[in-house]
């Protein structure tokens, strides 16, 4: 199949088309088959997708399963993985069924949900594939509107000001990006990313407006980029809209949002500014230790006060964002496969979390943490999984999530020991604001009258968390499973980055 | 075998929790503790076969590899693991078989709430960590296994959950431990950093160099093995409870009593000591952080001790002690007496254990009342339980021949009188005035204590309750038999198990495991073959200027240095430490030819407690209330264990509350907020208003618009600048 990619990618676009053209009517059958053929969808696109991922050769380090052709107005459509983009498919491949299974409760107008739903993925497989500039934009932006309509539509009572937050929050970065890839098409004449990826973009000092820019263009376009992408990590300080949408966004909608869209910053860092601006990243790299820092310790603290269970994870989640760019910038291999790593086993963990939130808040429509507590003693295998997934949240080695934190602080030391002294912190400050969680709700005495009888997990829930617990062990005790197909990828990259930044080295030597 | 033995528990757990709905409560906690037995049974085949010089690494499969960074999951199994897995195993399964009689009733739970397979799954989960933690061949297994403990820990302390002192105690255990493991974690990121490595051997072979490396860290320029070993310490005093992180310990009584004798008392806080043993070849490069785990160690075992004095709930008097006990290891690790933490370790599992099970079953007895103000009389209640609880605090205080050593060749006395009195020798023998002077002091107030301990427990009259004091019965035989095994070991181990762990063959017994001045001589050779030609004055210099900025910042940068600056480090580290090798060497070998009174002392100490104690509860017992009268302030004081608690309060958990409450308010909603949706975009309300009014495209048009005028003025300004 030589295009493989395209049908991963486009597959979810036909299941939308297929429900937006055939599907009529409100009642509850014709809700149950938008969610049946969304469900199938999905679950399709999974089964192709692992064609892909046993397709791929983890040594080979450059883009495989690349397909290329003339598009629309002299445009391209090129699409490809390596190491660094395979595992992002599969996690949005392997988690869109879960979120489909996520939604089964919904009653409010399930066809357009499901179409959001399957658009969405469409376009977020397509930004980890695209090998186009401006194709890459294409998804990337497109992405936002789906999401947009996830929160304004199926969102809480505040969806309209988070939807509008996240919107422009997201938008304003977005058009900087863009501003730099018309750049780099002028200087560099293509928008190909495999070739963008071999030009060498001037490090030369440059004035602007009598302002001496070190780096010059390099620093120019990597400024531009990392406007986005910092957006969408979120990095501090610009991480106040994920709180916010996070806790309007339906609960599928927080999945999503957390497991994958927030991935995309951290995809774009390491397909974009690290290896397209090596110069620009290693004049800039303190700069963003420091704000990986204060995210790590700055929103671990805001966590701890919170007293909304969504915005608790949600801060969490930008602690966790905090050391993947701390790893990517620490631009080593351990930094990296950490950051890689840390970012995958996110997606698991974080999603899991927020669909133990909507287990509980579809049974007592409430976020709020104090109206729980005991919550263990009517639903034992609801605590269970929990507290996995609260102790995978701490990091605890046996779970997916030490083993990114584990990598990323050791490149992290490497690179600068301030950086890893006070992003260790975080170890201790995740396990006070995690464990402070728990413990509000899950333990204590049952004595609300709320709760009394509250139901455990039912079939279909237990069956939503059974692969996220799979994935979260399973990477945790055999995390080779994904490094070894990142490896060689990150290790050209890191090859090419060095060899880069030597000559960057020799020519202002020699200058 | 060693694989049988680590995986028994972890089957045994998952059978336990997950297994006793299908085969019923009672098979499952059946099987975790019979699977426990065949562990210790195997482990003790394993220790009684084992020979010193074998060093076996069974390698199961790839845990992490990134680039250069590579652990596996492994079992490694040399004296040191041996040693440990009989404590663990042993103790392990002696407190399951406990728990079946401990566990059967109790008032914590409502009637058909089932806690048993929860229990019995927590602690052979616990069991299977600890295992982990021994075997390791690297230090990521160990931290996997060090988390694992504290996991485990954190559960059982808080297994009684709807009691909110439950769940704080073991909320604090597991985020003080973190404290701990911060240290840990980054001590292994700078041996990673510096060796490129994280195994064992690597590192072992490495440390010599790190010794003459100096490392930028933070704002200092420091010596890498000396920081390295700091971080790891501290990582170990979190474990372990050592003063400034013990806050945890006595809360931790909140768990069920088998809990403190298994996790608390007898292994998992013991596995700091085991870190820095593990770590010795480390370690001995380090005099600094060596120091600084004598005087740790002694401080803890003095304060823990001073505590344990005025305690009265009978549980937290145990858990000082055990705070105590594991100060004495560190002071003897720290004068690179290894050998003798190690043994202390393993006769303190014995009778520590012994006298917290004793202490399970005079709660038991007492209907769950811990208050020794409410005991009194119970020796002829609970006859057993006294007379073996009598055993284990003639252990821990120290009860022997004194100079039976000179006699006959073997100290002749219980457990702690050989292990505990060869820790205050080898302090001496050590040079440490500081720690034997608090070791001292401490072996006194040990004795005082533990005997306050028994008479207020057995002697004297009820107190209390008298309905809990008349149906106060002996617990079943499944609680006493574990309680009579212990015992038999509190009285034998010392004088047994003398000669291989510090005695004549400690060097064959230990083999490579533990850091050995003959072996290390030879290799520090062969690593530094230059050596002998002599202290070339640049070398020195080079060793002793290793904290000045000019030295090599990294060992890397030092490899890759001409080779001659390294020799000429390396050579002057391993001179500087052949002196200091000797004194060593002095400690393990000729810890006997201390003085007379030095041998005498702990003795004279712990008959001195026992008067005391003697005197203030059974001769005299107005006077501990006439003492405490007369020095409020200091009885408050000790009460209180010297404020740590509300002082940690203060300076911690408030100022952390305050901050985050306030970087959330005025942080991220006044500053950022306000800021970004402020200035760059208008209210962000303002849209919300327009939005709620016409949910139409006009928003829209409106934000494009005004990016697409920004886009537009930079690529202008961009198009400017390159043409």
């Amino acid at each position: 199949m030589d295009n493989l990619l395209s049908l991963v990618t486009f597959l979810p676009l036909i299941g939308a088309v297929v429900l937006m053209l055939f599907l009529r009517g409100e009642d509850e059958a014709a809700r149950l088959n938008a969610k049946r053929l969304a469900l199938f969808t999905t679950l399709a696109t999974f089964l192709l997708s692992l064609a892909v991922i046993s397709g791929f050769d983890p040594n080979d380090a450059g883009f495989q399963f690349v397909e290329e052709s003339e598009w629309i107005g002299g445009l391209t459509y090129k699409l490809g993985v390596d190491g660094i983009s395979v595992l992002f498919v599969m996690l949005t491949t392997f988690l869109m069924p879960i979120t489909i299974g996520a939604c089964w409760s919904v009653e409010h107008r399930v066809k357009e949900y499901m179409i959001a739903f399957l658009v969405l993925e469409t376009l977020m497989i397509g930004v980890f594939v695209a090998l186009d500039l401006i194709l890459f934009y294409f998804f990337f932006e497109a992405g936002l509107i789906p999401m947009f309509l996830i929160i304004g539509i199926w969102g809480g009572k505040e969806r309209i000001y988070a939807a509008f937050k996240f919107f422009l929050y997201t938008l304003l970065g977005s058009l900087l990006m863009l501003v730099a890839m018309l750049a780099m098409y002028v200087d560099a004449g293509t928008t190909d990313i495999v070739r963008l990826l071999n030009h060498d973009f001037s490090s030369q000092a440059l004035d602007l407006f009598g302002f001496q820019i070190i780096g010059g263009l390099q620093t120019l376009l990597w400024i531009a980029f990392f406007a986005s992408f910092a957006v969408k990590m979120p990095m501090w300080p610009v991480h106040t809209w994920l709180p916010d949408a996070h806790v309007q966004a339906p609960t599928a909608g927080s999945v999503i949002l957390a497991a994958i869209l927030l991935k995309m910053g951290g995809y774009g860092f390491l397909r974009f500014s690290l290896p397209m601006f090596p110069v620009a990243s290693d004049l800039m790299a303190n700069f963003v230790f420091a704000l990986s820092v204060i995210a790590i310790i700055y929103t671990s603290l805001v966590a701890m006060m919170q007293e909304d269970m969504k915005k608790l994870i949600a801060y969490s989640s930008v602690a966790h964002m905090g050391f993947v760019t701390m790893g990517i910038f620490a631009a080593n291999r351990q930094g990296v496969d950490g950051a890689i790593f840390q970012m995958i086993s996110h997606g698991f963990i974080s999603g899991a979390l927020f669909l133990a939130v909507g287990v509980i808040y579809d049974r007592m429509h409430t976020r709020e943490i104090d109206a729980y507590g005991g919550l263990v003693i009517r639903m034992p295998a609801f605590a269970l999984i929990f507290m996995l997934f609260t102790m995978a949240n701490v990091g605890l080695p046996g779970t997916s999530g030490f083993v990114g934190e584990f990598l990323t602080l050791a490149g992290a030391f490497q690179a600068n020991t301030w950086v890893a002294f006070f992003a260790t912190t975080g170890v201790i400050l995740s396990a006070a604001y995690a464990l402070w969680l728990y413990r509000r709700v899950a333990f204590g005495d049952l004595i609300k009258e709320s709760l009394r009888s509250i139901r455990d997990m039912d079939r279909r829930e237990r069956l939503l968390f059974a692969p996220l617990v799979a994935m979260t062990l399973l990477l945790g005790i055999y995390p080779s499973l994904a490094l070894d197909q990142i490896g060689p990828s990150v290790a050209a990259l890191l090859n090419n980055y060095e060899l880069a930044l030597a000559e960057a080295q020799t020519q202002l030597a020699e200058n | 075998m060693a694989t049988i033995i680590l995986f028994a528990p972890l089957v045994g757990a998952l059978i336990c929790g997950f297994g006793h709905r299908f085969i019923g409560e009672k098979a499952a906690t059946m099987t975790a503790t019979a699977l426990l037995f065949l562990s210790a049974l195997l482990s003790w085949v394993v220790f009684l076969g084992h020979d010193g010089d074998q060093v076996a690494t069974v390698e199961l499969f790839r845990w992490i590899e990134s680039g250069s960074m590579s652990a596996y999951w492994a079992v490694r199994l040399d004296t040191l693991t041996a040693v440990m897995l009989v404590v663990i195993t042993t103790v392990s399964a002696l407190v399951h078989l406990y728990s079946v009689g401990y566990m059967a009733h109790d008032e914590n739970w409502k009637k058909g709430e089932s806690y048993c397979p929860r229990f019995f799954a927590y602690l052979s989960f616990f069991t299977f960590a600890m295992l982990m933690l021994v075997t390791a061949d690297n230090l990521v297994q160990m931290f996997f296994g060090w988390e694992g403990v504290g996991v485990a820990s954190y559960l059982l302390i808080g297994f009684y959950y709807r009691k909110p002192s439950a769940n704080n105690a073991a909320m604090k255990a597991f985020i003080v431990n973190r404290v701990g493991d911060f240290g840990f974690a980054l001590g292994i990121f700078a041996l990673f950093y510096l060796t490129d490595s994280i195994q064992f051997d690597v590192i072992f072979g490495a440390a010599p160099d790190l010794a003459a490396t100096s490392l930028s860290f933070l704002w200092m320029q420091v010596n890498a093995a000396e920081l390295i070993a700091v971080l790891l310490f501290i990582g170990a005093m979190g474990k372990s409870a050592q003063l400034f992180l013990h806050t945890w310990l006595p809360d931790a009584m909140e768990g069920p009593t088998p809990v403190s004798a298994l996790i608390h008392a007898a292994t998992m806080v013991t596995a700091g000591v085991f870190l820095v043993v593990r770590m010795s070849p480390l370690f001995e490069y380090a005099p600094g952080a060596l120091t600084m785990v004598t005087v740790i160690g002694a401080s803890t075992a003095f304060f823990a001790a001073t505590v344990g004095l005025v305690q009265n709930d009978i549980k937290r008097v145990i858990a000082y002690s055990t705070c105590s006990q594991l100060g004495y290891m560190f002071a003897a690790a720290g004068v690179g007496f290894y050998q003798a933490a190690m043994f202390h370790l393993f006769t303190h599992a014995a009778f520590k254990a012994l006298l917290f099970l004793g202490a399970g079953s005079v709660i038991t007895a007492m209907h769950h009342e811990q208050d020794m103000r409410n005991y009194g009389g119970l020796k002829d209640k609970v006859p057993l339980t006294f007379w073996t609880m009598i055993i284990g605090t003639l252990a821990i205080t120290g009860v022997g021949i004194p100079f039976s050593y000179d006699l006959v060749g073997v100290p002749i006395g219980l457990a702690g009188f050989v292990s505990k009195d060869a820790i205050i020798e080898g302090v001496y023998a050590g040079n440490s005035v500081y720690a034997f002077g608090l070791l001292l002091i401490a072996a006194l107030f040990t004795s005082f204590y533990s005997w306050r301990l028994i008479f207020m427990t057995f002697y004297g009259e009820p107190r209390g309750d008298m309905h809990a004091h008349e149906h106060a019965h002996e617990s079943p035989r499944v609680m006493t038999v574990p309680l009579v095994v212990l015992a038999v070991g509190a009285v034998l181990l010392g004088t047994v198990y003398y000669k291989p762990f510090v005695g004549s063959s400690a060097e064959k017994f230990f083999g490579p495991s533990v850091y050995n001045y003959t072996g290390a001589e030879a290799s520090d050779h062969a690593a530094a073959p230059a050596a002998d030609t002599g202290a070339d004055p640049a070398a020195d210099s080079a060793a002793d200027s290793a904290a000045e900025p000019e030295a090599p910042a990294v060992a890397r940068d030092q490899a890759d240095a001409p080779a001659a600056d390294a020799h000429a480090a390396g050579d002057g580290a391993a001179a500087a430490d052949l002196s200091r090798l000797d004194e060593r060497e002095f400690v393990l070998h000729a810890y006997h030819g201390v003085p007379e009174w030095v041998k005498l002392a702990p003795f004279v100490a712990m008959l001195l407690g026992l008067g005391t104690a003697y005197l203030f509860y059974i001769a005299r017992p107005e006077l501990p209330g006439r003492l405490a009268a007369a020095n409020p302030g200091l009885y408050r004081f000790l009460l209180n264990k010297w404020y740590f608690d509300e002082l940690y309060d203060v300076l911690f958990v408030r100022p952390a509350r305050a901050i985050g409450r306030f970087l959330w308010k005025q942080g991220d909603g006044a500053t950022i907020d306000g800021g970004i949706n402020g200035l760059a975009m208008g209210v962000v309300p303002f849209f919300t208003r327009v939005a709620a009014r016409v949910q139409s495209g006009y928003v829209f048009h409106y934000a494009f618009a005004m990016f697409i005028g920004l886009a537009a003025l930079l690529t202008w300004i961009l198009l400017r600048a390159f043409s």
